[in-house]
């Protein structure tokens, strides 16, 4: 290990809760890659560690906030956003960032996904698309591609997935980015691009599930999924997020779909109170 | 009168509307909300008020988010509040074991309306008492709230953010639509500030701070996001550290800790109200608006020479069980109407036992109890 290589890796050791380790994520899995992007970007964006508030439901990918050392809340399965909102509109100084999963955030939470978007609410998701339910075994989900393999479609996955960049720019988030599991620096800059921007900003990343969706779909190791990601992915940054379908073992558009800038909800509250507040004067 | 936009004076105001001041004179700075009949008025006012106090209201997608959003307000700091009716209700019991097992201060108000199911959206219901006591998965106890008055509910809803501030458990008021719609004058004091209870905040550095550490009283003291203590909390059973651990050890010790912080306090907590009863051969006891109907009924049969009495419950959650059973000791009978077809009837016999009898007097929902009916009971068991 070089020097650099410790120090860096040391900035990301602060940030983690020593006494919790090991973790329970699989060899292979891309979730601990995309923590590790998390935590380097809290430092790249300078932002105070004490001012993040770091949600996550339920799944693998929801067991991110019992690992970080930051105000972080478990939560129920689907619910993290709306306790991401609650948490943001009671004190709009915290920088609220949703760790979960494709099931938990596209499935049983697809509501107040696409809710939080269209509201613009002042906060970060990073999803981690693993294509599945690992924490269950393996089963269909949300993203899962049509054909795909898993333990409850045995003979291919017959339901077209969501293309989420395509669903989350469509329901007016003002930051949306998709990454994969080889694109570290990528991702790293991006979600702390993400953290900066006053808005809704959504980030998917890619990830290899090698014991179970690997393993049903060709990709026993985990390796195996990174060299189809290196192989079969584009950087198309400003793309058309309705041309990035991802289809089983086909191409894989990553980047940045979307970055602008228009009004947060906490700018529309701050004028509803002062209009409420000059109504009660006269 | 207006103090810091605060109403202070006589009013008239419907119940829902009552409730909604309580709740700003209480301290509470958000609202999440779904719309539904009976309880939008709550909703509508608290959009209109919270914006001239600094607070936050949203209208949420639904209600599993309306309650969610209650409980990140809450650990944000800020006094929350959600209010809804039977089918929200029944959403909200997924995030209600969340606050519970979070240990999170919030008042969740339910306007009862005629059920199951859509059931009859615009008319009076008691029918979700049970739901209140057990309507989330799993072992615990929850504080339930039955005001009879738009008075009542302005006074209960002050009562229950002090309750769950205190006890860090989420409080629930258990209300229905005859006192939600009804409208009649309110007496709003000025509430001081040493009126109302606070979260207990921790007193030790962050880095000694364990968020499930007890005090004596079994509850926990309260960081809340972005103080720089850094806490984990989860849903998952936890040690004192709010970590994970996933043994009968640790299940036992959390579980039996959640439910006894409310039960060993329970003295401190249960409240109700009693006319009559010191020389009562029958006690009826009555909740919510059917408690006011009651009243009308015991009036009668006193005319009658019944020794009849009132026993009003306050606190449905947890139940006056000390307080039925001396009463069973020396009342011949316990007379229960209530809006449904049974439910805290079956508390009053578990605790009258055999020493005394206990009918209930039900009522399908859609309508009060005429006094009649609860007068024909009492004629009964007399």
């Amino acid at each position: 290990m070089t020097v650099d290589q410790a120090v860096e890796n040391q900035s990301v050791q602060k940030y983690l809760r020593q006494d919790r380790l090991p973790h329970i994520w699989c060899a292979g899995c891309g979730i601990g890659l995309v923590v590790e992007c998390f935590l380097k970007a809290i430092d790249r964006a300078e932002i105070g560690p004490d001012q993040i508030a770091l949600v996550s439901g339920i799944g693998c990918t929801g067991r991110v906030a019992g690992y970080v050392k930051l105000d972080s809340f478990h939560t129920t399965h689907g619910r993290a956003i709306p306790f991401a909102t609650g948490l943001k509109l009671g004190n709009p100084e915290l920088n609220v960032v949703v760790f979960s999963g494709d099931g938990d955030l596209a499935a049983i939470g697809g509501n107040h996904l696409i809710h939080a978007a269209r509201r613009n609410i002042g906060m970060t998701v990073i999803c981690v698309n693993n294509f599945s339910y690992g924490m269950t075994g393996g089963q269909v989900g949300p993203t899962t591609p049509l054909e795909a393999r898993t333990t409850t479609t045995r003979y291919g996955c017959f339901e077209p997935p969501f293309n989420l960049p395509y669903l989350l720019a469509a329901s007016g988030a003002s930051y949306v980015a998709r990454w994969t599991a080889i694109h570290l620096r990528q991702l790293e800059r991006g979600v702390a691009e993400a953290m900066t921007r006053p808005g809704f900003s959504f980030i998917e990343v890619i990830c290899p599930c090698p014991p179970i969706y690997g393993r049903m779909n060709k990709e026993p190791e985990g390796l195996d999924s990174m060299r189809y990601y290196q192989e079969k992915s584009t950087i198309r940054n400003g793309a058309d997020p309705r041309g990035a379908d991802i289809a089983l073992n086909g191409p894989i558009v990553v980047g940045k779909f979307v970055d602008k800038e228009c009004p947060n909800l906490w700018e529309h509250l701050r004028q509803v109170s002062h209009r409420a507040k000059e109504k009660a004067r006269t | 009168m207006v103090e810091n936009q605060l109403l202070v004076g006589e009013f008239f105001l419907s119940g829902d509307l009552a409730c909604a001041e309580g709740a700003l004179s209480a301290g509470c700075r958000f609202f999440a909300g779904y719309p539904i009949t009976p309880a939008t008025e709550i909703a509508e006012r608290m959009s209109t008020r919270l914006p001239q106090v600094d607070g936050v209201y949203i209208q949420m997608e639904d209600e599993l988010a309306s309650m969610a959003a209650v409980l990140g307000a809450s650990w944000a700091g800020r006094k929350a509040m959600t209010a809804t009716s039977g089918p929200g209700f029944s959403l909200m019991m997924e995030n209600l074991g969340l606050g519970i097992m979070l240990e999170t201060p919030c008042v969740l108000v339910n306007i009862q309306r005629g059920d199951p199911s859509t059931g009859l959206p615009t008319m009076v219901g008691q029918g979700d008492m049970m739901q209140a006591r057990w309507g989330s998965h799993g072992s615990y106890e929850i504080i339930a709230l039955a005001p009879s008055s738009p008075q009542d509910i302005f006074d209960l809803t002050i009562l229950a953010f002090n309750l769950s501030e205190k006890y860090r458990v989420p409080v629930l008021i258990m209300s229905d639509e005859a006192v939600g719609h009804m409208s009649e004058k309110v007496v709003i004091p000025h509430v001081s500030p040493e009126s109302l209870v606070e979260r207990r905040h921790p007193t030790v550095r962050p880095e000694e701070y364990l968020p499930y550490q007890p005090d004596a009283d079994l509850v926990p003291p309260m960081a809340v996001a972005g103080e720089g203590y850094r806490f984990h909390v989860t849903g998952l059973t936890h040690d004192e550290r709010g970590y994970p651990v996933m043994t009968a050890e640790a299940q036992d010790g959390l579980v039996r800790r959640l439910v006894d912080k409310i039960r060993v306090n329970r003295s401190d907590i249960v409240r109700y109200r009693e006319t009559q009863v010191e020389d009562a051969d029958i006690v009826v006891c009555a909740y919510g608006i059917t408690a006011r109907i009651a009243q009308m009924a015991v009036k009668m049969a006193r005319e009658e020479g019944i020794r009849a009495g009132m026993l009003r419950l306050i606190t449905v959650w947890p139940f006056a069980e000390e307080r039925i059973r001396e009463l069973s000791r020396q009342a011949r009978a316990f007379v229960v109407p209530e809006i449904n077809y049974g439910q805290v009837v079956l508390e009053v016999e578990r605790c009258a036992g055999d020493r005394a009898r206990t009918v209930l007097v039900p009522h399908m929902g859609g309508e009060v109890h005429s006094p009649d009916m609860i007068l024909r009971a009492i004629r009964e068991v007399s």
